[in-house]
């Protein structure tokens, strides 16, 4: 308790940019699932292709090192665009193989959970065994070693008192937020966002009024893709850091992030995501970190036993709300 | 590639073994008698940097000795346990019952060691570890276990009293990554440390996260003067990075799972330097330690095209023990495991000589100092001195 | 069927394979009582003969085969059994069910080494503590539906892994060493001669626990996984069956209708736990040392893959799919470092080509046509050119 109380502002902001990115992860879970009710497990392995693609981008510019100021937040805009094109890429490659295959037999969800473990234990190992040592010219049993791309030059851009904000935190926290809002936008004033709503509301309908259902599922698994390749930026800013799991967990606590805030959600990611965040640490100042997990899933069942679904409550359409 | 051929190599040796196997555990034939050796680790999962090299340490030593043309040549055959316990019993049972070893290097984690220790003891088949270095493991008076490498008392004991004497430290912060491996271990230290004077925090992360910024608030809450970290190099380099970011500048400690490269890439740039890691290994490439430890790195260089890394002497070592023991006549696992309760040959590492538990009796624990990417030594804890 | 037939050679071979099937399961409505039991009897005498080292030279070249047939196969197809009542049966997703194993194994651990109890002692009491913790799971989390209740059961089982890692009392991150093995029951050994030994079984002690010999657990969990079978089986055409398939098909109605569905779904949990339980309890005492890295939240995802891969709700087809995602990665060892790969790219082409599982029951079948599937199916789904399993049962 004494932790929490000398190091708030520490633990605030460290829960507050941790949560950022849980959001951020958690909108691709919360779309796909808004539209098709599938649990897409593989959204983490798509969270980390796109923190490869960050480091590819990284040796594309010669391993650059100390970079601050508003040369970090042009070299990030591009990290986000390349995170963005590799993992919304790869989330619709992924949907066109390992999804819609069984949505056109009308397969039961189930299945697709099945199918999605399957490509994400494929991904994670496509990585470590094959990608990861052919593109990093590393010999193969390295390949599931964690790879370093140091770039940022971290300054405190805010010191008063405790109170410290480093520049990597603040753009994350900016970020983010920023990412939420276009999306927001995006999903309540375009025609393609007006389509995912429908087909989220209901989807036989839907098709009945001319939207074609193919190309919702394929723009949702894009955009959702393309916010975990941002995520994914915003995460080796932070961090600059990866392996071939690193998504295991996040994803988890993403997809915790999207059902505490209200699953199909798109402000409840937001939502869930900071709490879950702010808790994480918090929890972990009071019981140690060893219980920051337990304190996460804890805060879930609390949560879910008062409002069964979620902070916000469900589904996509009500995002305009 | 060199990898696989490796593999390869080690199969096709293995194929042979079997042959005779099958024929019955006596090998009937003259002068292709041969009896097995085996190696059990994570040769292929997350873990296998620190268990290749332990591998090519016992292949140096075995393809040496079957170069000199011996009356009994020995056949090396790997077992890729993934670093688990559930893995490693059906395949322990299978180089017991199938490939009728005579003797077992490894395993070489303590979680799977636990559980394939016993199967080794029933299946009275001596084995070595080289990196298994969880204390209690020689709690369970097995006739057949042995190990090569100092456990983690001894470690923890090391590294604690030179925290506390040669670095002077009073104020300790230890953190622990939650295995088996890493949580005893950072709790010796900090029991060693808090016996010389030393004022103590403690607290762990998880290693499938990459935020450990409560631990670092509350380290920073703490203010200490020495951090000693019980886990892996993976999470090492890390977490020492995201400590000097949150402003926690005490010296950095850790053990011998963090003696890797690794941890300086991790930390990046120069962060590193200065941190000391404590080991009661030895690892030596430039062979400042002695003749027998030069020798060594040469070989091993020349055949591996690596410098020798972590256990991969004491793993050459054991390998020597057998070594002697099928040189001196005794080709049954009986015999080999009572020659090694009286075997005391100096080795590469340290004295090969086992106490009656199957503990080495050598307990020496040596520190090595971070620079640049390089691990060089900086001797013995009990009189090493740090700048 | 008639687009099928027409459709590319995959799915004409997908449809030779379901008539196939199906004809299997027709003839086996319609057989007598005892042919039915001279089929039981005959898979029983093939399980009794599985450990022989010819079968296992086959099965697996590279790793013991009668240890591999304990765990994982024999194992998985326990949990699966018991996963697939919470499944299958009730239509509960539950992604954290490797706790209930974990709770079990640390039943028999805590009580063979703390309290010297023996297994014979402890299986009753760690199958009931098991049953308790599912209860005591179930019973807040049960009004929730769907995919809330799988993020819940998934928070569980790593709280109950967590938990255990940092709690000192049953060791740690150290786990529990010393779990003693069951008490052997005789010395009696299979005689060494003419058939058992061509069966390659001559000397074999099948009720003498030792740690290097396998086979007399395998025969153990085949004990467990029989009563477990007849168990299930038996609530499967009973009162309490009914109501779970009722459950499973729309809940709302078999509220309505007077099921008391809360009731009903906490006793699937309980007894899936307890089957998970008894797994746990059979492992420990085979494995000497338990320790929290054992209870990964993968083997809970694993467990999930094999009843939906095996058929979701069908008894056979569970424990098919538990043994072949038991056996595959065992067998493809040689295939070294690129295994998981190969198994994670099985899994994906399995759905695709089989999504109702490889023996699917038939009332799952016709769930799956309705677009309910009991699980529900996927929100937009496409009526595409090949929909293959509203063909099947239509035929």
């Amino acid at each position: 308790m004494n932790n929490l109380i000398s190091q708030f502002w520490p633990y605030t902001i460290d829960g507050l940019s941790l949560g950022a990115i849980y959001a951020l992860v958690a909108l691709g879970y919360t779309m796909v699932y808004g539209v098709l009710r599938l649990i897409n497990f593989a959204h983490s392995e798509i969270f980390m292709i796109g923190t490869f693609a960050v480091l590819g981008m990284l040796h594309l510019f010669g391993m650059p090192s100390n970079v601050g100021g508003f040369a970090l937040v042009g070299l990030l805009v591009v990290f986000a665009a390349a995170g963005a094109v590799a993992s919304g890429g790869s989330a619709v490659i992924l949907e066109y193989a390992a999804y819609r295959p069984l949505r056109r037999h009308g397969a039961s969800r189930l299945a697709a959970l099945i199918s999605a473990i399957g490509a994400s234990l494929f991904l994670q190992q496509l990585f470590a065994r094959i990608v990861v040592p052919w593109a990093f010219g590393l010999p193969k049993e390295k390949g599931a070693l964690p790879i370093q791309g140091h770039f940022v030059k971290r300054t405190d851009v805010i010191h008063i008192g405790s109170f410290e904000l480093s520049n990597d935190r603040l753009i994350v926290i900016v970020g983010a937020v920023l990412m939420m809002v276009l999306l927001d936008i995006f999903v309540n004033r375009t025609k393609l966002g007006r389509g995912i709503r429908a087909t989220a509301q209901d989807p036989e309908t839907a098709v009945l009024m001319g939207v074609n259902i193919d190309r919702i599922v394929t723009a949702t698994f894009a955009i959702g893709g393309a916010m975990a390749g941002v995520a994914a930026a915003l995460f080796m800013l932070r961090f600059e850091e990866t392996r071939y799991d690193v998504g295991f967990l996040l994803g988890i606590k993403a997809f915790t992030a999207a059902v505490l805030g209200g699953i199909g959600n798109l402000r409840g990611a937001l939502v869930g995501g900071v709490v879950l965040g702010l808790f994480e640490m918090y929890g972990s100042a009071i019981f140690g970190s060893e219980w920051q997990n337990v304190v996460a899933f804890s805060v879930l069942v609390l949560v879910l036993m008062f409002r069964p679904t979620g902070i916000l409550g469900e589904s996509l359409q009500q995002a305009r709300a | 590639m060199k990898f696989t051929g490796v593999i390869a190599v080690s199969a096709a040796l293995a194929l042979g073994a079997s042959a005779c196997g099958d024929s019955g555990s006596g090998n009937g034939g003259g002068k292709g008698d041969s009896v097995t050796i085996g190696f059990v680790g994570d040769l292929t999962g997350e873990n296998s940097g620190i268990v290749i090299p332990p591998k090519q340490g016992a292949q140096l030593a075995i393809d040496q000795y079957n170069a000199t043309n011996p009356k009994v040549k020995i056949n090396f055959k790997t077992y890729d346990s993934q670093g688990k316990g559930e893995q490693a019993v059906p395949l322990v049972k299978q180089a017991i019952t199938k490939d009728k070893i005579v003797g077992m290097i490894g395993p070489t984690f303590s979680g799977e060691s636990a559980q394939a220790d016993p199967v080794l003891e029933e299946g009275k088949i001596p084995n070595i570890s080289a990196s298994a270095t969880n204390a209690a493991l020689a709690s369970h008076g097995w006739k057949y276990w042995h190990r090569l490498i100092g456990n983690d008392n001894v470690q923890g004991a090391g590294i604690g009293n030179f925290i506390a004497n040669n670095l002077k430290a009073k104020r300790l912060f230890v953190i622990n990554d939650a295995s088996e491996y890493g949580k005893p271990l950072a709790e010796t230290v900090k029991a060693t440390a808090a016996k010389a004077g030393a004022a103590t925090s403690e607290d762990a992360i998880d290693i499938q996260g990459s935020d450990y910024s409560s631990t670092v608030n509350k380290a920073k809450a703490f203010n200490p003067d020495a951090v000693f970290f019980g886990g892996y190099y993976a999470q090492a380099g890390k977490l020492l990075k995201q400590l000097r970011e949150g402003g926690v500048k005490a010296r950095f400690l850790s053990g011998d799972g963090s003696l890797d490269k690794g941890l300086a890439q991790g930390a990046g740039g120069t962060t590193a330097d200065g941190s000391i890691i404590g080991c009661p290994c030895l690892i030596d490439p430039t062979g400042s330690a002695g003749a027998a430890s030069k020798k060594f790195a040469q070989e091993y260089k020349a055949k591996f095209n690596a410098d020798p890394a972590i256990y991969s002497a004491e793993a050459y070592d054991a390998a020597s023990a057998f070594i002697s023991a099928v040189k001196a006549g005794n080709t049954t696992p009986e015999k080999i495991n009572s020659f090694l309760s009286t075997i005391d040959q100096p080795g590469v590492s340290k004295q090969i000589k086992f106490s009656s538990a199957g503990e080495p009796t050598a307990t020496d624990v040596y520190v090595y100092e971070v620079k640049g990417s390089e691990l060089p030594l900086l001797g013995n804890s009990k009189t090493a001195t740090v700048k | 069927m008639n687009d099928s037939s027409s459709g590319n050679p995959l799915t004409r071979v997908r449809g030779a394979y379901s008539s196939a099937a199906d004809s299997i399961r027709d003839r086996w409505s319609g057989a007598p009582s005892w042919v039915r039991w001279l089929v039981y009897v005959v898979l029983i005498a093939i399980a009794l003969v599985l450990p022989a080292d010819g079968i296992g030279s086959f099965m697996s070249p590279y790793t013991d085969w009668p240890t591999l047939l304990f765990f994982p196969i024999g194992g998985y197809i326990l949990l699966g059994i018991g996963l697939n009542v919470v499944v299958g049966q009730a239509g509960l997703l539950d992604l954290g069910y490797v706790a209930f194993f974990a709770i079990g194994g640390y039943g028999m651990a805590v009580f063979g080494v703390k309290f010297g109890w023996s297994f014979w002692e402890i299986l009753p009491v760690g199958v009931a503590l098991s049953a308790l913790s599912g209860i005591i799971l179930g019973a807040p989390t049960l009004r929730l539906r769907g995919d809330y209740l799988a993020i819940v059961t998934l928070g569980f089982g790593e709280i109950v892994r967590i938990t255990a890692n940092n709690t000192n009392y049953i060791g740690g991150p150290n786990g529990i060493g010393g779990i003693p093995h069951p008490p052997s029951f005789s010395e009696w050994t299979i005689p060494d001669n003419g058939l058992f030994d061509a069966l390659g079984l001559g000397g074999v002690q099948p009720f003498k626990y030792g740690a290097l010999d396998g086979k007399p657990y395998y025969y153990l969990m085949l004990l467990v996984i029989v009563i477990a079978i007849i168990f299930v089986k038996r609530l499967e055409s009973s009162r309490v069956g009914r109501a779970w398939a009722s459950i499973r098909e729309d809940e709302d109605a078999a509220e309505l209708m007077g099921v008391p569905t809360f009731k009903f779904k906490l006793a699937a949990f309980a007894i899936g736990a307890a089957i998970g339980g008894a797994t746990g309890v059979v492992y420990a005492s085979q494995a000497v040392s338990i320790i929290p890295t054992n209870f990964p939240f993968i083997l809970s995802a694993t467990i999930l893959a094999a009843v939906v891969l095996g058929g979701s709700g069908n008894l056979p087809g569970v424990i098919l799919g538990s043994f072949l995602v038991a056996w595959i990665p065992e067998r493809i060892r040689g295939l070294q470092e690129y295994r998981v790969l190969v198994f994670g790219a099985v899994l994906v082409l399995l759905m695709v080509f089989r999504p109702e599982g490889l023996l699917p029951s038939r009332r799952r079948k016709a769930e799956l046509a309705e677009g309910s599937g009991g699980m529900g199916s996927m929100g937009a789904e496409v009526a595409g050119p090949a929909t293959v399993a509203a063909g099947e049962v239509g035929e």
